[in-house]
């Protein structure tokens, strides 16, 4: 923690011999006064440190060590370079990048068009609601194999449907054009009732007299939306938005199942796949730590902003 | 801390009652396995290559014990452990079941890393390097003589040599395996070919698909992999019973963008998108095959016999449903399997015990995993060509009991038996090359318009590059 700062104007405030033990026994006393608290502390505190706080730091230092013939030596940046060298990390990076993209087209517009119309219904919300929350509650492995039989190439229900209108059957996940695309679909339709309801909260929160004088002044649905809905919800959009990124640049599920890992030619293969690859398949956890320390990095620009945001919205 | 902080009082008594129960229920969530760190060489100062003294007492924790949904196998599991207890009273034999498969990638890599796997642990010919580099085998060379395992001169010189590094043995193997052209008996015949003679040419298999699918209903004549890396490993089968290989003898550079790898790339495309009779739905990975031919809608796959057992003990198919010949080409074959290594650390005595087991357990004609009248009574599958690593006359007498107590028509398998092609190991950064392949199986197996050159030269550079990049 920093120590708090001090105006330059005002005087250095003056210590006195006996603070430090002063403050030493005051320490002394909260810890007492609290005893039964901190003992339960310790419980939350170790189970963070074995598994949350050790493997962050084990992970760093996976990412600068080598295994070879029961050594473990200092490895410099090699695995880092080994990462840059690999020919799917580029790969990956695309894939992930397109998700991310079609993830916020579709996952971060979607949700907050169906709230805006929840919103407008006066009758049978709380049935709506549950409606468009019921898919978050299936497992997501249930789901997965739901998609994958509608988008089977031979027998799926999506190449039913379009064969009624005469439209030539697809290959979806099974074609490098369409994979990444029929991905987030599966994963918008999966994952969307969490943002509805955030974003319904958010439009419920809009005090109803700016609709009222936006519609003295003549302003129809759309321009509603534009000058009083967005406005007013624009730091969740923002913090959505974000939180949006964040998780999309660390999908696994989603491709991992519908694709069998990688896809048609690894155009579905993730960068967390990689990771997962890199650990589990190839025993190469330097590799594996490296590639999640260049994850690290890029998210924690991404997260540093949404704190900053969110601190933003208390104020 | 200091001392003053803490006085009796009824809330620091709750601070440790809770403390304790913390600290409990952290040590619940721990594994621990019998380790001892003697050391080997820091035990007994008897001959190390003598039999285990029966008077030792010693504990070992031994994985792969079959799970109690596998009830006959469980069963003679502790038959086995009494039998082996009458003559080595003192040796506790502590055996840890996994749900699924014996080895689970994911989870043998993350036991290796915490140095928390048993100490005799169920590996696979591949993963020697793995379990070196992690520090987790103890060198076994001088504990295996003809003494401790009486059939280790019939052994198979090429099993034993795959658990071999620089010369020093680090593992037992239990099971091998080469792979071949499994077939459905039943949609052969439908199909109007003959179940007695499988396929030996992949002009022939490209034939016999065309006249399965030609049966409809959604059967498809040969299927194929193409995900999880599971893709490469069959497109290296493939080129190996043509000869071929796909990393060169130095294991420097990509061997497979040649007129080979064409032939089977192309033949792969030509089935699947010219005859239609490999099935629309592709990305298939381990498992997928195996449901379909169990559930007769494929009439054709590479597969080792091991395959025939999972899919009759898992999906509730019947043996005589199946039969096997060589490999497309029959030139050389991919062989792998199964072993057991003794953890690093592990005192003389216990590697001593480890080693008395293995031979008990799975290297003894007429004991363990061969006594063939056993399995038979227990109504467990008798008469697979594998595991097979035995050679000359215990061989012989192996595959005589095998037959004369065979639970299936042995018969079915005589093409593969008949036929042996030579074995050839999987090649250097073997998950890494197949991940790349992968992708050239995926592409011409769902894309119509597939540009077999490029995929293979795009292969080729990134197999060049996961060799170089070490």
């Amino acid at each position: 923690m920093s120590a708090p700062t001090v105006s330059k104007s005002s005087p250095a405030p003056v210590r006195a011999p006996h603070q430090l033990p002063v403050r030493r026994a005051s320490l002394a006393r909260a810890v007492q006064r609290n005893l039964s608290a901190h003992g339960f502390l310790i419980g939350a505190v170790l189970c963070f440190s074995f598994f949350s706080w050790y493997p962050m730091v084990r992970e760093f230092l996976l990412a600068f060590q080598k295994n070879k013939d029961g050594r473990t030596t200092w490895a410099g940046w090699s695995n880092l370079s080994y990462v840059f060298n690999d020919p799917a990390f580029w790969q990956a990076w695309r894939n992930t990048l397109l998700f991310t993209g079609l993830a916020l087209v579709l996952g971060f517009a979607v949700p907050f068009l169906v709230a805006v119309l929840l919103n407008e219904f006066r009758h049978g919300q709380g049935y709506l609601r549950m409606l468009v929350y019921l898919p978050v509650m299936l497992p997501p492995v249930a789901s997965v194999l739901l998609f994958k039989y509608f988008y089977d190439p031979g027998y799926g229900l999506f190449n039913r449907i379009i064969g009624i209108f005469g439209i030539p059957d697809q290959q979806w996940l099974q074609s490098t054009s369409t994979a990444m695309i029929s991905v987030v679909v599966a994963a918008t339709w999966m994952n969307m009732g969490g943002a509805t309801l955030i974003y319904l909260a958010a439009l419920q929160g809009i005090p109803g007299e700016l609709y009222e004088a936006a519609e003295l002044d003549g302003a129809g649905l759309w321009h509603k939306i534009w000058h009083v809905t967005i406005p007013q919800t624009r730091l969740i959009l923002s913090l959505m938005f974000l939180m949006q990124i964040i998780a999309t640049m660390q999908v696994f599920t989603e491709p991992f199942l519908l694709t069998n890992g990688a896809g048609p030619e690894g155009s579905t293969m993730t960068v967390v796949y990689l990771i997962y690859q890199y650990a589990f398949n190839f025993n190469n956890y330097g590799g594996a730590a490296a590639l999640g320390l260049v994850l690290l990095v890029l998210l924690a620009g991404f997260s540093a902003v949404y704190v900053r945001l969110g601190r933003t919205q208390e104020d | 801390m200091r001392s003053s902080w803490f006085r009796p009082t009824r809330r620091s008594s709750a601070a440790a009652v809770a403390a304790v129960l913390t600290l409990t229920s952290l040590a619940a969530c721990g594994t621990s396995s019998s380790d001892d760190n003697s050391g080997a060489g820091g035990g007994s100062k008897a001959d190390i290559s003598a039999p285990l003294d029966p008077k030792t007492k010693v504990t070992l924790t031994i994985d792969c014990m079959p799970p109690a949904a596998k009830a006959a196998e469980l069963r003679e599991w502790k038959e086995d452990v009494k039998e082996f207890n009458k003559k080595y009273p003192n040796v506790t034999i502590n055996g840890k079941s996994t749900p699924g498969q014996c080895e689970e990638p994911a989870r043998f890599t993350a036991q290796l890393k915490a140095k928390s796997q048993p100490d005799v642990f169920y590996t696979y010919f591949t993963d020697l390097q793995q379990v070196l580099d992690n520090n987790g085998a103890a060198d076994i060379t001088a504990y295996v003589t003809p003494k401790t395992v009486p059939a280790l001169d019939s052994i198979d010189g090429n099993v034993l040599g795959v658990l071999k590094k620089d010369g020093k043995l680090y593992g037992l193997p239990t099971s091998n395996y080469t792979m071949g052209l499994l077939i459905n008996r039943k949609l052969f015949e439908r199909a109007g070919l003959d179940p007695n003679k499988p396929p030996t040419t992949w002009e022939e298999v490209r034939t016999a698909a065309k006249k399965i699918a030609g049966l409809g209903n959604g059967i498809s004549g040969y299927g194929e992999y193409s995900a999880e890396n599971t893709g490469g490993w069959h497109f290296t089968a493939a080129m190996y019973g043509l000869g071929a290989d796909v990393v060169s003898a130095d294991g420097k550079k990509a061997a497979f963008n040649d007129a080979t790898g064409k032939q089977v790339a192309q033949q792969l495309h030509d089935m699947r998108w010219k005859d239609d009779s490999m099935g629309k739905t592709q990305l298939l990975k381990w498992g997928d095959l195996q449901k379909q031919i169990a559930s007769d809608k494929l009439g054709m796959f590479l597969a080792a016999p091991d395959d025939i057992t999972y899919m009759v003990q898992q999906l509730g198919a019947k043996y005589e449903n199946f039969g096997m010949g060589p490999i497309p080409g029959g030139k050389t074959t991919l062989f792998g399997g199964n072993d057991y290594m003794i953890k690093k650390g592990s005192s003389p005595d216990k590697i001593k015990a480890a080693v008395a087991w293995l031979n008990f357990k799975t290297l003894t004609p007429g004991k363990g995993q061969f006594q063939w009248d056993r399995t038979k009574a227990d109504k467990l599958p008798v008469g697979l060509p594998q595991p097979n690593f035995f050679t000359g006359d215990t061989k012989a007498k192996d595959l005589a009991s095998r037959t004369e107590n065979a639970t299936m028509p042995v018969e079915n398998f005589k093409p593969f038996l008949a036929n042996p092609v030579p074995g050839k190991a999987e090649p250097p950064k073997a998950q890494e090359v197949y991940k790349v392949l992968d992708n050239v199986m995926s592409g011409v197996l769902t894309n119509r318009n597939a540009d077999i050159d490029k995929l293979l030269a795009t292969a080729e550079q990134q197999v060049n590059q996961v060799l170089a990049n070490q």
